[in-house]
C-alpha cells in the first residue's frame, strides 16, 4: 500500500469510510434502537458508545481471526456468540466501573449483542478481510456510532434540560424543553438529524451538477 | 417474583411503556416492514409468536443457570433460544405461506436481531416475573409492537397518496411519524398504576 489508489482501499480508508461517508446510523440507518434509547444526556451516549466501540473492534478481530474455521452454514450462529461474549464482558466491566451508568442504561448494555451494526461488520468485513483491516474498519465503524450518539445526546440535553455533560448552561430561568429528553424527543431528533444531512448531501450535489452542467457546455 | 396482577402487566407492557414507542425497542423491523398494514399486523404475529416461545424457555432457563450458579451465561443462552425460535418460525411461515414469506424478506431471519425479544427476557429477567406473568408480558410485548407497526402502516399508507418533499422522504420521514405516534402513546402515562 504504498500508493493510494482509487481503486484498492487503503488502510485510512478502512478507518474514515466509518466516520462519514458508510456512517453506520446517519448513512446506513443500523443500530436505531440503541441510538434513539439512550441519546438523552452526553454522558450515557458517551458510555454507550464506547462500549459498542469495544465491542465492535474486538468482535472483528477475533471474528477476522476465526474466518477461515467458521463454516459457512453456522456462521451467523457463530458470530452472535463471539458477540455474546465481548458483551458480557462489557456488560461486568461497566458494572465495576461505574454502577451509576450501568444504571442509566439498564437493559441497553446486553443488548449491544442484537445492535445489527456489530452483525453487520461481522458478514459485510470481518469474514472477508484481515485482521489488521477489521481491527480499523471496527473502529471507524464505533467512532462514526459514538460521534452520531454524541450528536443526538447533545442536542437532547441542551434543549431537553438546559445542559451539557450535567453543565447547566442557561441558567435558572430556562424552560427545559421535556419533550426532548422523552421517547418522542429521540424520534423527533434523529429525524431531523436525517432531514438536515439529506438536504446537506443533496445541495452538495446539486453545486457538483451545476458545475459539470458548466463545464460540459463550455 | 414480582406481585404485579396480569392486568397490570399487560397495560403496562402493551401501552404505557410500549417496546417500540416507549423503549425504542424493535425500530429496524417498525420502520422496514410498516409499509403495508397486512404485511405489518403479520410480522407482528411472527413477532409474537417468538416472543412467547422465548418467554417460556427464558423462565426455564433462568431456573437452570440458578441451579448451576452460572448467570455470566445468560446472554449467550437467551440469544441461542431466539435464533432457533426464529429458525423455527421461518420454516413454519415458508411452509404454509410463501408469499408472505417473501413479503417479510430480509426481516425474517432478523428477528433474531431484533432487540425487542432479546429486550424481553432481559426485562422478564430483571422484574422477576414467574411463569404466568412472563407470558402475559410476552403477549403483551407482541401485542404492543404490533399496535404500533399497524399504527404506522396506517399512516404510511396514506401518505403514499400525498406529495412528499425530496428531501423527508424515507426514514426521515419515518422517524418523524414515529415521534408524533409516541408523543399520542404518552397519553397513556398513569394507566395501570
Amino acid at each position: 500500500m504504498t500508493s493510494a489508489s482509487d481503486s484498492l482501499p487503503t488502510a485510512t480508508d478502512d478507518f474514515l469510510k466509518g466516520l462519514w461517508r458508510e456512517n453506520p446510523v446517519l448513512v446506513q440507518v443500523l443500530g436505531t434502537c440503541p441510538t434513539l434509547a439512550v441519546s438523552n444526556s452526553v454522558r450515557n451516549a458517551l458510555a454507550m458508545g464506547l462500549a459498542t466501540l469495544f465491542v465492535l473492534i474486538a468482535s472483528n478481530a477475533a471474528i477476522a481471526a476465526l474466518r477461515k474455521f467458521i463454516p459457512s452454514q453456522v456462521r451467523m450462529a457463530s458470530y452472535i456468540l463471539v458477540i455474546a461474549t465481548f458483551v458480557s464482558i462489557v456488560d461486568y466491566a461497566i458494572q465495576a466501573i461505574s454502577l451509576d451508568v450501568h444504571k442509566a442504561l439498564g437493559a441497553f448494555i446486553p443488548l449491544i449483542v442484537v445492535n445489527c451494526i456489530i452483525l453487520g461488520r461481522a458478514e459485510a468485513f470481518a469474514s472477508k478481510n484481515t485482521v489488521g483491516r477489521s481491527l480499523l474498519d471496527g473502529a471507524g465503524m464505533g467512532l462514526g456510532f459514538c460521534l452520531t450518539l454524541l450528536l443526538l445526546g447533545s442536542v437532547r440535553e441542551i434543549l431537553g434540560s438546559g445542559s451539557l455533560l450535567g453543565i447547566e448552561l442557561f441558567g435558572p430561568s430556562y424552560q427545559d424543553w421535556v419533550i426532548m429528553v422523552l421517547p418522542s424527543g429521540g424520534f423527533f431528533t434523529f429525524g431531523f438529524w436525517l432531514l438536515f444531512f439529506n438536504w446537506w448531501k443533496k445541495r452538495r450535489l446539486g453545486r457538483a451538477g451545476r458545475v459539470a452542467a458548466l463545464t460540459g457546455a463550455a | 417474583m414480582s406481585d404485579q396482577s396480569l392486568w397490570t402487566v399487560f397495560l403496562n407492557a402493551s401501552l404505557v411503556n410500549n417496546f417500540v414507542l416507549a423503549y425504542f425497542l424493535g425500530i429496524c423491523p417498525f420502520l422496514g416492514v410498516s409499509n403495508k398494514i397486512e404485511t405489518a399486523a403479520r410480522m407482528g404475529g411472527a413477532v409474537t409468536f417468538v416472543m412467547l416461545i422465548t418467554s417460556v424457555f427464558v423462565t426455564g432457563l433462568n431456573a437452570l443457570l440458578a441451579a448451576i450458579d452460572a448467570p455470566y451465561l445468560g446472554l449467550i443462552s437467551y440469544i441461542a433460544v431466539i435464533a432457533s425460535a426464529v429458525q423455527l418460525v421461518e420454516m413454519f411461515i415458508k411452509k404454509t405461506s410463501p408469499a408472505l414469506f417473501r413479503a417479510l424478506g430480509i426481516y425474517l431471519p432478523l428477528i433474531t436481531t431484533n432487540c425487542a425479544i432479546l429486550a424481553l427476557a432481559l426485562f422478564q429477567t430483571n422484574r422477576g416475573y414467574g411463569f404466568l406473568q412472563g407470558i402475559v408480558f410476552a403477549l403483551a410485548g407482541g401485542a404492543g409492537f404490533t399496535l404500533a407497526l399497524v399504527l404506522m402502516a396506517g399512516v404510511r399508507e396514506k401518505l403514499g397518496l400525498a406529495e412528499v418533499p425530496d428531501v423527508v422522504k424515507g426514514t426521515a420521514l419515518g422517524l418523524i411519524l414515529a415521534g408524533i405516534l409516541s408523543v399520542a402513546f404518552m397519553g397513556f402515562a398513569g394507566l395501570g398504576g
